[in-house]
């Protein structure tokens, strides 16, 4: 009971009780006069709550009850479990966002320097002021990313004894973790410890990063000797942290290790990048059916001739079926092929002879193709040479917008015993373009009405506006039209397009830019 | 070379002529003289080469030059570029000092241009440049960024209807921790869209971007969802408008030859053109609806009107097409606001007559 004054007038036994182990026995806590003052003074804020605080060690909340003659009677009720419940569960709620988060941003990242920049800054927001990570060596050098609490992450690349940290050996052979009380802080060598680090090492935890069968590094957990050393919580904690971005790390690795060999697989697959050879300009573009992949059942290459008086090979051609399996056949036609370039002016010998060896693969898909032999004369005009093995016919657009289709045809190979073939023979004057493409193109489904047959007539009337265009121009804009007309979403076939222009004007030399000749021949639209 | 140095306005000029007339020699040499005569590589980039790209843009929907030559003059415009940037300081190239970025277009998106040109700026400035190009599938992107760690992805959009896919893109990079700078007209004039698709950034031009990148833009650590970024999408519209784009087409063409006799005469040529106008509408209104702007809409028929006007097609079927097309929404009220406010916006500009009456 508080006096108008504030001052204890009177007392029950649990509140004596209290007061008795107080310094100073009459006066109440702060908290307790401020709100014995402002209901006196009827300023009390009723949004503001029942007062409540600190008795001593205890928590309490005051209610009060006016007795009369200005003074008050305050009822302290004992709420220290639940402030300390409500405490709990305020630190696991941040833990547990803390650690959702963690996570998630750990595993984020498929890339392993990534991944290890990440994994260390964390455990510096979280579990120490500095952390090292060390990933198993490649050769003799390990992979060490040094953290320390709101610095940049700096990553190298260096020669350590692992021995020289007690534990760390262990931890990136695998081994359980050894309890930090065991490590001598005094012990750890310079490179284990971040630049910058504020003072000695005062504690210690070195905590293996698990991965997926093999160990996938470790960590080293740093606390300068005015922090704590690690609760058996905390280390408890640095496991699970550990394990997670060790899994983190893992996945990236894995990752990593597969798109090199699928990198180094599917290289020879790609299309090549095209350009001028020997006077004569090529273009080619390329879309995958799916377009989380980069190679599929289309396929092209150019072959120059060994100088500009030989005829350059070029072959455009469409595997049956889609994806890795077809691109995995395009490889061998193409190596066919191009084992059979000095055969390559014969097309219908070099027909037979894929013919041949198709047949006898253990494949059983056949494709289509287009050859074509190219040379540049010396009038500028290119002469073409081309076949069709089951392949949609090559156009010509000419300079002036006409679209010619050449009447090449024949069987497709590697589905019977003989092929047949006509080769057709035409003349590009500069600034006509001949086009070889597969049926990906026409066959694309979509269109403002949907679910129509983008078609060979539509490219027909789409390329007589292409007149005179640049290969590459032309190889886009065919490729855009194709991509455009589909429906978003939809599923398309592979698509390739291969351009084989006469250069409008220009030296014979072709393949560099003359440096401002005045004699070469001129063009206006 | 002698005299004083060309202008940034001469050069563009002598570029423009060299560029339509489809001469890639003199187009080189354009370039090529300027660099002997002092100019910066940057400079001549941004301030010459750009601007005959922006004029060739211009030109065609003015119908001054067609399609092929748009083409034409791009693909010799992007052949200057490789001269300049290849030759123009002797083949040396800075050290990439700076760090590594990846510079690529959305998904769908065929105008690579301003994406090549802040790559060489970048390049130019020192950083290392992963240079996508056009046409890059998400998937792609997204496997580029584990493969390499980028400091930032640079994300460039032409046409607004990729906005949705660019979305993906963004969200896709971020939940990797890689932060986008957004840039290019499909994201407005003043950045909204990247704002509003959750872009790290915008920047208004290649040397705007290069200002980004020297900020230092911070990597994102919490993922978001799509949806956190767009709520008004749980409405379904877009969904709905997207999904339904053939069978709106279709009718909306039908109904439109019913009230508009001239249509019957047409080929079918000139009415496959009209349905691709029609499925243009359509694809503005789904992005509209994306992004919950209606000036997306309204600015894209502004410029249509003005593109058929040039090539002397009435825009006023266009209003009808739209007349019709909102008797198909009725249940979709932001799709009905947002076409009655596209129809209002052509009527407003058909004449001044009308004009008055409507604003």
């Amino acid at each position: 009971m508080l006096d108008s004054r504030g001052r204890i007038a009177g007392r029950n036994r649990a509140a004596r009780r209290l007061t008795a182990s107080s310094a100073a026995s009459d006066v109440p806590p702060s908290w307790l006069a401020e709100a014995h003052r402002r209901h006196v003074a009827g300023t009390s804020d009723p949004t503001a709550g029942t007062p409540a605080g600190l008795f001593g060690s205890r928590s309490f909340e005051a209610r009060p009850s006016p007795t009369g003659g200005g003074r008050v009677a305050w009822w302290l009720l004992d709420r220290t479990d639940l402030v300390a419940a409500h405490e709990t569960v305020r630190e696991t709620r941040e833990r547990a966002d803390a650690t959702s988060d963690l996570f998630s941003t750990l595993l984020s990242s498929l890339n392993v320097p990534r991944c290890a920049e990440v994994a260390a800054r964390m455990a510096t927001d979280h579990l120490a002021e500095a952390a090292v990570l060390i990933t198993p060596p490649a050769g003799h050098r390990y992979a060490v990313t040094h953290a320390l609490r709101g610095r940049r992450v700096v990553q190298e690349t260096r020669q350590i004894d692992p021995l020289t940290v007690p534990g760390l050996d262990e931890a990136l052979r695998g081994f359980p973790p050894v309890p930090a009380r065991w490590i001598n802080p005094g012990a750890i060598p310079d490179w284990a410890i971040p630049e910058g680090f504020s003072g000695p090492v005062g504690s210690v935890l070195v905590t293996p990063l698990p991965g997926h069968g093999v160990p996938a590094g470790a960590l080293i957990l740093l606390r300068s000797d005015t922090e704590k050393g690690f609760s058996p919580e905390e280390e408890v904690f640095a496991r699970l942290f550990a394990s997670r971005a060790g899994t983190a790390l893992s996945a990236a690795r894995l990752y990593s290790e597969q798109t090199a060999i699928t990198g180094t697989l599917t290289r020879e697959l790609l299309p090549p990048p095209l350009s001028r050879v020997h006077g004569v300009d090529y273009a080619g573009r390329y879309r995958t059916a799916m377009d989380h992949e980069r190679v599929g059942g289309d396929f092209y290459d150019v072959h120059p001739g060994p100088d500009e008086s030989a005829e350059t090979f070029v072959a455009l051609g469409d595997v049956a079926g889609k994806g890795l399996d077809a691109a995995v056949l395009t490889g061998k036609i193409r190596n066919t092929l191009h084992a059979l370039l000095p055969l390559a002016s014969d097309h219908l010998r070099v027909l037979r002879m894929l013919n041949g060896a198709l047949l006898t693969s253990h494949h059983a898909r056949f494709a289509t193709l287009v050859l074509a032999s190219v040379k540049r004369q010396d009038d500028g005009a290119v002469r073409l040479r081309l076949t069709s093995a089951g392949h949609l016919p090559p156009l010509v657009v000419r300079a002036d917008g006409r679209v010619e289709e050449t009447p090449t045809q024949g069987t497709l190979v590697g589905a019977l015993p003989k092929v047949t073939a006509r080769t057709v023979e035409t003349e590009l004057a500069p600034g006509d373009t001949c086009l070889l493409y597969t049926d990906g193109i026409t066959e694309a489904r979509g269109g403002p009405l949907g679910d129509e047959m983008f078609g060979e007539e539509r490219l027909r009337q789409a390329l007589e506006g292409c007149g005179g265009m640049p290969g590459e121009a032309m190889v886009e804009h065919v490729q855009m039209l194709a991509a455009q007309w589909l429906e978003p979403g939809s599923r398309h076939d592979d698509m390739a397009v291969v351009a084989i222009g006469a250069p409008r004007g220009g030296s014979p030399a072709g393949g560099r830019a003359p440096a401002g000749d005045g004699g070469r021949a001129r063009r206006t639209p | 070379m002698s005299g004083p140095r060309a202008s940034a306005g001469e050069l563009g000029e002598a570029l423009w002529k060299a560029v339509t007339d489809g001469d890639e020699y003199d187009a080189v040499d354009v370039v090529r003289g300027a660099l002997a005569d002092g100019w910066q590589e940057e400079d001549l980039l941004l301030d010459v080469v750009a601007a005959v790209q922006a004029r060739i843009g211009v030109e065609w929907a003015a119908d001054r030059i067609s399609v092929a030559q748009e083409h034409a003059a791009t693909a010799i415009n992007e052949r200057v570029i490789t001269a300049l940037v290849h030759h123009g300081s002797g083949g040396a190239r800075p050290d990439a000092v700076r760090g590594r970025v990846t510079v690529s277009c959305v998904d769908g998106e065929w105008h690579a241009f301003p994406a090549r040109l802040v790559a060489e700026t970048l390049r130019l400035r020192g950083w290392q440049v992963d240079y996508l190009g056009a046409q890059t599938p998400t998937p792609h992107l997204v496997a580029h960024q584990h493969h390499t760690n980028s400091d930032a992805v640079l994300l460039s959009g032409s046409i607004p209807t990729h906005l949705p896919r660019a979305h993906t893109a963004i969200t896709a990079c971020r939940s990797v921790g890689v932060p986008v700078v957004a840039g290019g007209r499909a994201f407005g004039v003043d950045g909204r869209y990247a704002r509003a698709l959750g872009a790290d950034a915008w920047a208004p031009d290649a040397r705007g971007a290069a200002a980004v990148l020297e900020a230092g833009p911070e990597r994102p650590t919490r993922v978001r969802q799509a949806i956190d970024d767009l709520p008004h999408l749980a409405d379904q519209e877009y969904s709905m408008v997207t999904q339904s784009r053939a069978r709106l087409v279709k009718e909306t063409l039908t109904e439109l030859e019913r009230r508009f006799p001239p249509l019957r005469e047409y080929s079918d040529a000139q009415r496959e053109r009209t349905a691709e106008d029609l499925a243009h509408v359509v694809d503005f209104l789904a992005t509209a609806l994306y992004v919950d702007a209606v000036e997306v809409f309204t600015e894209f028929l502004g410029w249509t009107a003005d593109v058929l006007s040039a090539r002397n097609v009435p825009p006023h079927s266009l209003v009808t097409g739209l007349d019709i097309l909102a008797d198909r929404l009725h249940d979709f009220p932001r799709a009905l606001s947002t076409v009655r406010a596209g129809a209002a916006h052509l009527t407003g500009r058909t004449g001044p007559a009308v004009t008055d009456t409507v604003v």
